[in-house]
């Protein structure tokens, strides 16, 4: 018997032989997440219920010395959570119970596999939403948001999945249990929520989330503005946030990507734009009325040519429907598409879109733009067909080159996606080699014998060594899960 | 002359932290020079010290070599006005980041610098429209403890590439590391604001959440029995919302902050206490014998305890209403008979935290919680 049949023994008896996935069949279901080209067939998955049976699968790889990777919907796209062939899958979609919605606490206490548009649906009734929106929303779980950090195109102003945690409870890579603050902001000690969000399951795997519950605006006002170029609709982006004004969203896509979202949900954006702005304005009446009307002044007079005023919830999730399509409608017109995530800063777009058009065309591919104009965060599509020889290549080059025009002009190799199995490579790009070893400092204190989805985020994992905790004279006992005296 | 003689001067009278004199101050003029400092002085022990606005907060060293003071640290290295962001040293004091219509939100003692804001993680009545420092915080320098010198984090707002070491160094109260430059996400001035005044009542804070009006901030000074609520944005929004509001709690609008707003409730040499519990807790914490004075709209409160017995009056009662306190500073004397950190879930984690980024704990040894 190998170590890894000792293991699913171990793992059948106690989670019970329905929860634990060994056939290769079945395992094969879960070789990749949302980056669907990096594939690899765990070892093991398992399906827990629990904490108690996360904490269990965890304590036995530990002991066992295999590595595991948690896995919330499967939907992220760097790859976080493509499994080690050697090792466990901890799947937590089926711990999905919102177990509570404090309207009075302006919090909700869920379990890891809840769907994202689950808990604003559940909150609706009570005045309230969960602000983090990734597109993906309709299927991406929490505990997998809360391992990438998971901004959306609300974050603008709401910011990212950090921002809206306030407790968490995790199973360190040891298996033991702890509890990290809880519905009251800034519990003593240091700040592990924020270093554990969007940590990408490198420090462990979250069993329960507190979030922060976001009061429903009173007015949401949306327009789409179509624009003779990218750049004026990049001078409109940049003249709305020099006005002062802080938009829910600011949301922009380039003809191709325009193009593809006509065929693929005929969202009937006005024709002949070389982009268009969803720019969206939530909060008080009057302070929406007011902010709109700047808005609008700006867009107009940046050269836009038509400007559409959503007159309802249906005509605003119009607009959004071909935003919110655009990924996979490319390939309404590509067989092929490489989906890229930088960031730069903002100012810096025009130039940037410029230079992106030069590298697609140096390259002989394409590349639709769709991109949270507001913050900066581009989504390149490099679209490309596979059967034609050495075009996947090229595209490759493409987005690669993509990534470092971001780093050049100081922004970020992920804006949301994460960096994952999919872009270890070009953290030594942004990061110098002392960054990346401090960095893993942490690592090492969470995980210092390296189990916990092993190969993502850095390049090269630090051997953590042995360091004994010193406890001097002084130093308190620890009070780890201290009662109330 | 050695590289420490170069690097540093003795301490004099003043150079001190909570009574613990120091032997050697250093004041470095950039983070190579902090570098080199603190690979050169391995082996001692160190506070940073920013204005020392603070420097009473938290528990005394356990040993102090050296101070290292970040005034010469100081001054904006960036402010990308369009992207709304500002890279400042840590020794710039809050007040000198001026930056035509944009503001950096952050709230702290007259003097204090940005460092010291960060380490302490101070939270002010904006807290809750703008976020706090861990929310405002987009990137970081430091150097660690063996001298070398990390970023983490960037000077855009959108990035998720590595672990967010930021978060980790904000309200670490200098126990891993020194802080040397931040980047911030700014926010817009608001161009119109006006406070809202009335009775504090049980029920308030909750009608205000009811109300949609977004408030910029919701303070309560239980003592006075005074609620003061802060609306910002446009001249027709802020005065719309603040006539609602004025209707809704009975209250009067006006002009100005009441005298109590964002103040610090407690005397110099008193002993001061950061209480922070769930929302729907505050009106029952406010309710009993300890005032507070602070934010009903995040949660986060602070007291002035007479002694031992409020202070444990006062913890007993945050963490039974789901929260926690903390004090912040305390006399020599009551300090030294006080847990001033409380309660600490994930203490264990914390130590391993330690233990990595400063092995040989040089960095405000006995500062922190549990004794880190």
């Amino acid at each position: 018997m190998t170590e890894i049949d000792g293991l699913a023994a171990r793992l059948r008896s106690a989670l019970g032989p329905e929860l634990v996935i060994t056939d290769r069949q079945e395992l094969r279901t879960y070789e990749c997440d949302g980056l669907a080209h990096h594939k690899v067939v765990p070892a093991v998955v398992v399906l827990p219920q629990n904490t108690a049976q996360v904490a269990d699968v965890v304590r036995a790889c530990a002991e066992a010395g295999v590595p595991f990777v948690a896995r919330g919907s499967g939907t992220g796209l760097s790859g976080g959570a493509l499994p080690h062939a050697d090792g466990v899958l901890i799947v937590t979609a089926q711990m999905r119970d919102i177990l509570e919605i404090s309207a009075g606490d302006e919090r909700a206490v869920v379990q890891p596999g809840v769907i994202n548009l689950q808990l604003t649906r559940a909150s609706t009734p009570a005045g309230y939403y969960y602000a983090p929106d990734p597109s993906s929303q309709q299927i991406c779980s929490i505990g997998g948001n809360v391992a990438e950090n998971s901004g959306g195109a609300h974050c603008l102003k709401y910011g990212f999945t950090v921002n809206h945690v306030t407790g968490l409870e995790v199973v360190t890579p040891d298996g033991a249990v702890t509890r990290l603050g809880g519905r009251a902001l800034d519990p003593p000690g240091y700040d592990l929520i924020g270093a554990f969000v969007g940590s990408e399951g490198t420090l462990g795997v979250a069993t329960e989330v507190t979030v922060k519950l976001t009061r429903l605006p009173e007015t949401v006002r949306t327009l789409l503005a179509a624009f003779p170029s990218i750049a004026e609709a990049g001078a409109a982006t940049s003249a709305i946030i020099a006005a002062g004004v802080v938009p829910a969203a600011i949301e922009m896509m380039d003809a191709l990507a325009i193009e593809a979202a006509e065929a693929a949900v005929a969202c009937g954006y006005p024709a002949g734009a070389a982009a268009v702005l969803i720019v969206e304005l939530d909060g008080p009446g009057a302070e929406v009325a007011a902010q709109f009307d700047e808005v609008v002044g700006r867009c107009e007079a940046a050269g836009a040519f038509e400007i559409r005023i959503a007159a309802d919830d249906a005509e605003r999730a119009l607009f959004w429907r071909g935003r919110k399509s655009a990924f996979a409608a490319v390939g309404r017109i590509s067989p092929d598409y490489i989906v890229q995530d930088g960031v730069i800063p903002r100012t810096a777009l025009p130039e940037v879109l410029r230079r992106i058009d030069e590298l697609a065309a140096a390259n002989g591919v394409r590349v639709a733009n769709v991109f949270h104009a507001g913050d900066g965060n581009l989504h390149p599509l490099v679209l490309f067909d596979d059967t034609n020889p050495g075009e996947a290549d090229r595209a490759e080059t493409t987005s690669g080159a993509i990534i470092d025009l971001c780093i050049e002009y100081g922004g970020s190799i992920t804006g949301e996606h994460g960096v994952g199995a999919d872009k270890a490579k070009y953290m030594p790009r942004m990061f110098g080699p002392d960054d990346l070893d401090t960095m893993q400092l942490l690592r090492c204190a969470f995980d210092p014998a390296g189990l916990a989805n092993p190969g993502k985020i850095y390049p090269t994992p630090r051997l953590c060594g042995e360091r004994p905790g010193r406890h001097r004279a002084g130093e308190t006992a620890d009070r780890d899960g201290a009662e109330v005296f | 002359m050695t590289a420490i003689d170069e690097l540093t001067r003795p301490a004099n009278d003043d150079d001190a932290v909570g009574g613990v004199p120091a032997r050697l101050v250093a004041t470095p003029r950039s983070t190579a020079e902090a570098s080199a400092l603190l690979a050169a002085t391995r082996g001692l022990t160190v506070v940073v010290r920013g204005a020392g606005t603070k420097l009473d907060w938290g528990p005394p060293p356990r040993t102090l070599d050296l101070i290292i003071d970040t005034r010469h640290l100081s001054g904006i290295v960036e402010h990308a006005a369009g992207d709304l962001i500002t890279i400042v040293r840590a020794g710039t004091p809050l007040a000198g980041i001026d930056l035509p219509d944009q503001l950096l939100a952050l709230d702290g003692p007259a003097g204090a610098t940005v460092g010291g804001t960060v380490a302490t993680a101070t939270s002010g009545p904006r807290r809750l429209h703008y976020g706090g420092v861990r929310d405002l915080l987009i990137g970081i320098t430091v150097v660690r403890a063996d001298g070398k010198i990390a970023k983490a984090g960037g000077k855009v707002v959108k990035n998720v590439a590595g672990y967010d070491l930021g978060k980790l160094y904000t309200g670490s109260y200098g126990t891993l590391g020194l802080i040397t430059e931040c980047a911030f996400r700014l926010h817009p001035r608001p161009r119109h604001a006006l406070f809202v005044r009335a009775a504090f009542t049980p029920d308030a804070p909750a009608r205000i959440r009811g109300a949609a009006v977004v408030p910029a901030a919701v303070e309560i000074d239980s003592a006075s029995g005074e609620l003061a609520v802060l609306l910002e944005g446009t001249a027709d929004g802020v005065h719309e919302r603040a006539v609602a509001l004025e209707k809704l709690l009975s209250g009067d609008i006006s002009e100005m902050s009441p005298s109590w707003w964002g103040v610090p409730p407690w005397p110099a040499g008193g002993i001061g206490v950061k209480v922070s519990v769930p929302l729907s807790a505050v009106p029952e914490l406010a309710a009993g014998p300890d005032p507070v004075r602070g934010s009903a709209g995040t949660g986060v409160l602070y007291a002035a305890a007479a002694g031992r017995t409020e202070v444990e009056r006062l913890r007993a009662r945050s963490v039974r209403l789901g929260g926690h306190a903390v004090v912040l500073t305390a006399p020599p004397d009551v300090r030294d008979i006080l847990d001033m950190w409380g309660p600490v879930p994930g203490l264990s984690l914390m130590r391993r935290v330690k233990d990595q980024f400063d092995p040989d704990h040089r960095f405000a040894p006995g500062r922190f919680v549990g004794g880190i």
